[in-house]
């Protein structure tokens, strides 16, 4: 790992192999008038770690919560409970300014629509440099050269030719490869790329895929790749982590969650998704939908319950712990003792 | 007995003067039987779009029918009037549009909306219009006590299903769905397939299935044609194209998704952009990102349209008879 100005030596046991730990990271909003209020439970109780160099990939449903869990850690939002650590040091729940520039240095997002997370005002050249100039990552005499090289990292090439462009002069996929070179400028330690390719048209979702992974490698950065498409997630990741009304219900690796899913939900997920060598396409009937989860009256246990084929009584109890069903692989479901 | 829908050598621009600034569709020649579905995949600006508003009587100008035809049902559609149009639209041929989630009007209860398509085409009695539209609705699986809700009030998924609801109350021959599901997750979209499915064994409508993924039009669809540059490259049963891909584009397209199993591998896709649909070229539109392209030949001339099988069709000079079929 090249040793980056600015970032404040590591202390603390797991600081060097953790690059992002949380802990009971929970989130909720309130929603509705006054006398009518309703609490948003977007993200409960979540136990992860990202390790140093490795590609995470978070999946779920819509409405899951993987946004939500993208903007607390990056502390776009606060979170209601739990702690975040980067690099083995906790965030204090109150920032001042200085230390939320720095935690916002150090993780960085990528956004899904590459049209509107851009300054459409704002050339290409300003949008790279910005992140240069307020984090001083470089002096400024060494800016331009900066965002020359960086826009060449991201194939924008030369990245001369890109300088005194606009979004609207770019394409989609141009456009997002502007949005993985400002996230790169800041030189973080880990990227959450939230659904960065599903705007964008099928050829250029892989290309980008590949651009990310091999950024990731040859700067050993790590990454959250937050999506709904399965196959991409496999494809990216290390690790997958299965997320469901704001709550982590499987993690493990990517090959063996795909290919073994354990909990209920996964496998829902698994079946669900199109794919041309499985059973599906010669005639099994998919059943098991049912209504995505209230996250406003969210069942005390288990909250895949009211649509689970397997549910028993115990389900509802309480939350069920992690079980492991393999090397790293574990599971929150009764089903697995 | 003619085909539900055919399209024969079809060819459309876009441009209020002539010759139009843009070909988008490149003779196009495509049939649809009742009780069938047609998937047409490709990537975006492909011109899916393009041929499914023509087929279904609803291109605008600056969008013009420069040659060919579009026959449904034995009538030549690019001959009737807008009159005549708007007559066969929802009750004889419909379409759920791209990004069509939120076609529905926000401000009106689901029943009124249903209520006005069914009154424009002569369903007067409100028992017999509830009636027709609380059946269509349990045939989506929309529980019925939707059906007097506001849009808002329904998630994305049944949204998408109301909108499906709304397109087939009048019972149509031919139906045209441009990207359904796109915006839904698996769960939601899985559900949604299933019904279509179902709905066309029951009620014995054609459907014409576009989307870019082309793994789930390999599970839905009975045949699946590939569209590049505003042309059909490769038509066959959807199997037989997922097992024997012959163009390739097709193949190209197919590694551009990363597979749920197997061994993991790293994929190329495709790379370099589609032609500029403003532009003429006398060969093989595919020619300057093909893996195989074949020197001197595939850039000059135009490629033949060659049978793989009967009903597996390839335009490219690699099948071609002269080069011995030596794919
Ligand atoms: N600012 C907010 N106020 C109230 N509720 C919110 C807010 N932001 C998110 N939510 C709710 O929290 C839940 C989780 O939302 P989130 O955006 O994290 O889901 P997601 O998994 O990213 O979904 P998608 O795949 O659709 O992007 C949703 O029910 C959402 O409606
Ligand atoms: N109103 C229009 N005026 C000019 N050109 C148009 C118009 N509509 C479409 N085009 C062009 O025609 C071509 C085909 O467009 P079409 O919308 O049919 O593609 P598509 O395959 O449906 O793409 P997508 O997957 O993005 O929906 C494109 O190059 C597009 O830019
Ligand atoms: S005709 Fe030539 S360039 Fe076109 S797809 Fe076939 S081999 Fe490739
Ligand atoms: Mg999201
Ligand atoms: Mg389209």
């Amino acid at each position: 790992m090249p040793s980056i100005p600015g970032v404040p030596a590591k202390t603390g046991d797991g600081g060097d192999r953790h690059v992002l730990e949380v802990r009971g990271l929970t989130k909720h909003y309130t929603v509705g008038r006054v006398g009518r209020r309703k609490i948003v439970r977007a993200l409960s109780d979540v136990n992860l770690t990202v390790e140093r160099g490795e590609v995470l990939a978070l999946v779920g449903e819509s409405g899951s919560g993987k946004t939500t869990f993208a903007q607390t850690v990056s502390r776009l939002e606060r979170p209601t409970a739990g702690e975040i650590l980067v690099a083995g040091q906790a965030l204090p729940r109150h920032l001042n300014a200085r230390r939320l520039r720095e935690h916002r240095r150090q993780v960085q997002m990528i956004f899904q629509d590459p049209y509107s997370s851009l300054d459409p005002f704002h050339s290409i050249r300003y949008s790279v440099a910005r992140p240069l100039r307020s984090f001083r990552i470089v002096p400024r005499r060494a800016v331009q050269a900066e965002v020359e090289q960086l826009l060449d990292q991201v194939g924008l090439v030369p990245g001369a030719d890109f300088l005194r462009r606009y979004p609207h002069e770019l394409s989609g996929g141009q456009r997002q490869r502007v949005g993985i070179a400002r996230a790169l400028a800041a030189r973080p330690s880990l990227i959450l790329a939230d659904e960065p390719t599903s705007m964008l048209d099928v050829s250029i979702r892989l290309t980008m895929m590949n651009l990310l992974l091999d950024l990731q490698r040859s700067r050993s950065l790590s990454l959250v790749f937050i999506t709904h498409d399965l196959g991409g997630a496999r494809y990216v990741s290390d690790r997958i982590a299965i997320m469901y009304a704001g709550s982590i219900l499987e993690i493990g690796p990517s090959s063996e969650v795909m290919g073994e899913p354990r909990h209920p939900y996964t496998q829902l997920l698994r079946e669900a998704a199109p794919d041309p060598e499985s059973e599906l396409g010669q005639g099994t009937r998919f059943e098991g939908h049912g209504d995505p989860p209230d996250l406003t009256t969210l069942p005390p246990g288990c909250p895949f319950a009211p649509r689970c084929p397997f549910f028993k009584d115990e389900c509802d109890q309480a939350l069920p712990d992690w079980r492991e069903v393999g090397t790293a692989h574990r599971v929150r479901c009764v089903l697995y003792e | 007995m003619p085909s539900l829908l055919e399209i024969s050598n079809l060819t459309i621009g876009y441009g209020w003067r002539l010759p139009p600034s843009v070909i988008a569709v490149r003779g196009v020649s495509l049939a649809v039987e009742a009780g069938e579905i047609l998937g047409i995949a490709g990537e975006s600006g492909c011109g899916k779009t393009t041929v499914a508003l023509a087929a279904a009587g609803l291109l605008d100008p600056p969008g013009r029918v420069l040659s060919g035809s579009v026959r449904f049902d034995g009538t030549d559609l690019t001959a009737l009037s807008k009159e005549d149009l708007r007559r066969l639209h929802l009750a004889e041929i419909s379409m759920v549009f791209q990004a069509s989630m939120n076609v529905l009007n926000p401000v009106m209860r689901i029943s009124a909306q249903f209520y006005d398509a069914m009154a424009a085409h002569g369903v007067r009695s409100s028992d017999e219009a509830r009636q027709r539209a609380e059946e269509t609705f349990d045939l989506v699986k929309i529980p019925r006590r939707f059906f007097d809700a506001y849009p808002h009030q329904l998630s994305g998924g049944m949204r998408q299903r109301a909108v499906i609801a709304l397109a087939i109350v009048l019972r149509p021959k031919l139906l045209f769905l441009d990207e359904p599901t796109t915006a839904l997750d698996v769960v939601v979209q899985r559900s949604i397939l299933q019904s279509l499915d179902d709905l066309r064994h029951e009620l014995g409508f054609g459907i014409v299935f576009i989307t870019h993924d082309l793994s789930l039009l390999v599970e839905i669809a009975d045949r699946i044609a590939i569209m590049y540059a505003g042309a059909i490259v490769e038509e066959a049963p959807s199997r037989q194209l997922y097992e024997r891909p012959e163009h390739p584009y097709t193949k190209a397209l197919m590694s551009a998704f990363p597979p749920l199993g197997g061994p993991r591998v790293r994929l190329s896709g495709i790379s370099g952009q589609p032609p500029d649909l403003r532009h003429l070229w006398p060969g093989c539109s595919f020619a300057p990102r093909c893996p195989n392209v074949i020197a001197g030949v595939c850039e000059a001339v135009a490629p033949p349209e060659v049978r793989a099988s009967e009903d597996h069709r390839v335009v490219c000079h690699l099948l071609s008879p002269e080069r011995g079929n030596s794919a």
